[in-house]
């Protein structure tokens, strides 16, 4: 299914509002009219602060960690983003200091607990820094979290967020990413948990020569709502975007939703864009809503594409795989990773991609059953 | 020594035009250490009776039997029959996009076999297996099928034929799209399959090209969804010259 909507729908346009000045969202909008509103524990409609999130920092020595009060403003691109953000009372901050090669991950771990509660923090890149961000999601309650990322000229910055959540998790919010010159940020997402995840990634180029890499893979199980929301606003000469999200979706009422918005704004001369998104739809009753937009001001561009496909095991590969002998089910996670590889050879931490993985496996195995009776058996 | 028995096999398909009846009783028996040619005209079948020895799950069969010594196959799943010793070396191959020539290989291997092999044992197999066909080590970091060429794709198939070493093996026009030396190089994988005297082997073709190759015990001529005569090496020679419209019924020719 695709319809399509004006980038500007998920530019950040709530930009130092107050939440009071933010319509409540009733499900109507075209930035809501996919989520389940209902099953988001109110994180839609905060008027005032819940509990605040508790991060667990690992970071290695040099990095300096800070939690003060927010000097900045948040670029928030809806309603909960901006609550996540205003509503929290500190920000935690992370500076990787200017020229810094850090050799080890800096760790950023969510565990919810039950209850809602807002998170905020950023993450600066210095100058020439190269870094690689772990966010590890886990738990249960329902968090609303704005992150920052603040990338500075000549500075590579690798953020991974796991999303990895207790069945009835909720996690909503946005990624807020804003390159400088000659920087570049590989962005990987990966979704396995929760009832509802709902993340809005937003990337903005302040100078030319901005590359960014974003990727995602999920795995919707029965049940679940994964929702991926990305806005790359092309608004400065000769920068990058290259998008790829996969998903793997299987049983009832597992649905995902993916809108990829990139603006490219009529002086971004020698913009370079790419995105795409593949679904694998793996049994009946599952849905998969992607919904690519690309809009272009200026004739003057490197190159612009955009691919979705939403398809189904293909009965022909399963035949061929069985036929020298492999089980059924062995054949179908064979598709499976296969089908995910491009994303994973993305993934840059080890551990990442095994987490990937197992998480795959695991749920195929769950619906062993599901496999024996499904569309081609 | 084993023996696969074709018995009255009907089979149909499901078209647009509701479904369409492919097999009219194909009777066939194929023993160990045998070589059988099946010759027949575009659209006589052939494709079909290989499918449905398979079991691919699009060709219904409605009647008679198929019996690997024995043992009704047509009871088993897909992997069930490539576990019992059959396999199918096909007309048109397809992708399998992010899974490895290699990593496919060895699940395969290890499906059939039982256990998977050692891995120094198997990468020494995989690669004697490949420089037989004249395949360059690389092809097994490549995706199943993806981007090969025609030829790659036929060595792709008798190349598991080795790996796979089956008790029955159908060849469905592994020569069609090979040029004189692919030809060679595949013919000569067939045959040192069909000079362990362990397998039988059905070659499905529609010229003598590949018979030139592969010395057979018996030709079946193939019309019409069944089995219209039946002979020696020498039957060959003679569809070569006259063609298959002395089988055909009239009504057919075109
Ligand atoms: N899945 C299908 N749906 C509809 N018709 C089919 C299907 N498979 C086969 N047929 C038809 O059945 C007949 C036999 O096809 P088959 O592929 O078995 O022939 P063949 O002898 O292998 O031909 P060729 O020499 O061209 O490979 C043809 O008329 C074909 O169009
Ligand atoms: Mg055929």
């Amino acid at each position: 299914m695709t319809i399509s909507a004006p980038p500007s729908d998920l530019a950040p346009r709530l930009a130092g509002l107050s939440l009071a000045e933010i319509a409540i969202p009733n499900g109507r909008e075209e930035e809501w009219r996919f989520t389940p509103l209902a099953r988001l524990a109110g994180l839609h409609s905060l008027t005032e602060a819940p509990q605040s999130v508790s991060f667990k920092i690992d970071a290695p020595a040099g990095v300096e960690i800070a939690e003060a009060e927010a000097t900045s403003t948040f670029p928030a691109a809806d309603r909960i983003a901006a609550a996540a953000a205003n509503l929290s009372e500190t920000v935690l901050s992370v500076t990787i200091p200017a020229e810094a090669v850090l050799d080890k991950t800096v760790l950023l771990r969510i565990n919810g607990g039950a209850g809602a509660a807002v998170g905020r923090f950023e993450v600066r890149a210095g100058k020439y820094s190269q870094a690689e961000v772990l966010l590890d999601h886990t738990g249960s309650g329902a968090q609303a979290v704005a992150g920052h990322f603040i990338v500075a000229d000549g500075a590579q910055l690798t953020i991974v967020s796991v999303h990895d959540g207790d069945r009835d998790h909720v996690l909503a919010g946005q990624h807020a990413i804003s390159l400088g010159r000659d920087s570049k940020v590989t962005h990987v997402v990966v979704t396995l948990g929760g009832d509802v995840v709902r993340l809005v990634t937003t990337v903005e180029y302040t100078q030319p020569g901005g590359d960014a890499i974003m990727s995602g893979a999920f795995f919707t199980d029965a049940g679940q709502h994964h929702e991926h929301r990305l806005f790359v606003d092309h608004a400065v000469p000769h920068c990058r975007s290259d998008v790829m999200y996969k998903g793997v979706l299987q049983g009832d009422e597992a649905h995902s939703v993916w809108i990829g918005d990139v603006l490219i704004r009529g002086n971004a001369v020698g913009t370079s864009t790419y995105e795409m998104n593949r679904n694998l739809l793996l049994t009946d009753g599952a849905r998969a809503d992607s919904v690519p937009n690309l809009e272009i001001e200026t004739g003057e561009i490197e190159g612009a594409g955009h691919a979705s496909t939403t398809g189904r095991f293909d009965e022909e590969q399963i035949f061929y795989l069985t036929s020298r002998g492999i089980p059924v089910v062995e054949a179908k996670r064979l598709v499976v990773r296969g089908f995910l590889t491009e994303v994973i050879d993305r993934i840059p931490a080890e551990d990442v991609r095994q987490r990937l993985l197992v998480g795959v496996e695991r749920r195929l195995g769950d619906s062993v059953s599901l496999f024996q009776d499904g569309p081609d058996a | 020594m084993s023996v696969l028995e074709i018995k009255d096999l009907h089979v149909r398909v499901e078209t647009e035009n509701g479904p369409k009846e492919i097999l009219k009783g194909v009777n066939l028996t194929i023993r160990s250490g045998e070589t059988h040619a099946i010759m027949g005209p575009n659209g006589s079948g052939k494709s079909t009776l290989a499918y449905s020895i398979a079991g691919h799950p699009r060709y219904e069969v409605t009647s008679g039997s198929v019996l690997l010594d024995g043992v009704d196959v047509l009871e088993m799943s897909v992997d069930e029959r490539a576990r019992a010793g059959l396999f199918l070396a096909m007309q048109y191959p397809v992708e399998v996009p992010g899974v490895s020539v290699s990593n496919f290989l060895r699940t395969a291997v290890t499906a059939v076999r039982g256990e998977a092999p050692k891995l120094r044992d198997w990468l020494k197999e995989l690669k004697g297996a490949m420089s037989d066909l004249s395949v360059d080590p690389a092809f097994a970091e490549r995706n199943v099928n993806e981007g090969f060429s025609g030829g790659e794709r036929k060595r792709h198939e008798i190349l598991q034929l080795g790996l796979l070493k089956p008790k029955f093996a159908v060849l469905d026009e592994t020569d069609s799209g090979l040029d004189v030396d692919a030809l060679k190089v595949v013919s000569d994988g067939v045959n040192r399959t069909r000079e362990t005297g362990e397998a039988g082997i059905l070659l499905i073709t529609h010229t003598t090209r590949l018979l030139r190759q592969i010395p057979v015990d018996f030709v079946h001529v193939f019309v019409e969804g069944r089995v219209a005569a039946e002979g020696g090496p020498e039957l060959a020679e003679l569809i070569d010259a006259n063609g298959y419209e002395q089988y055909q019924t009239v009504g057919a020719r075109d």
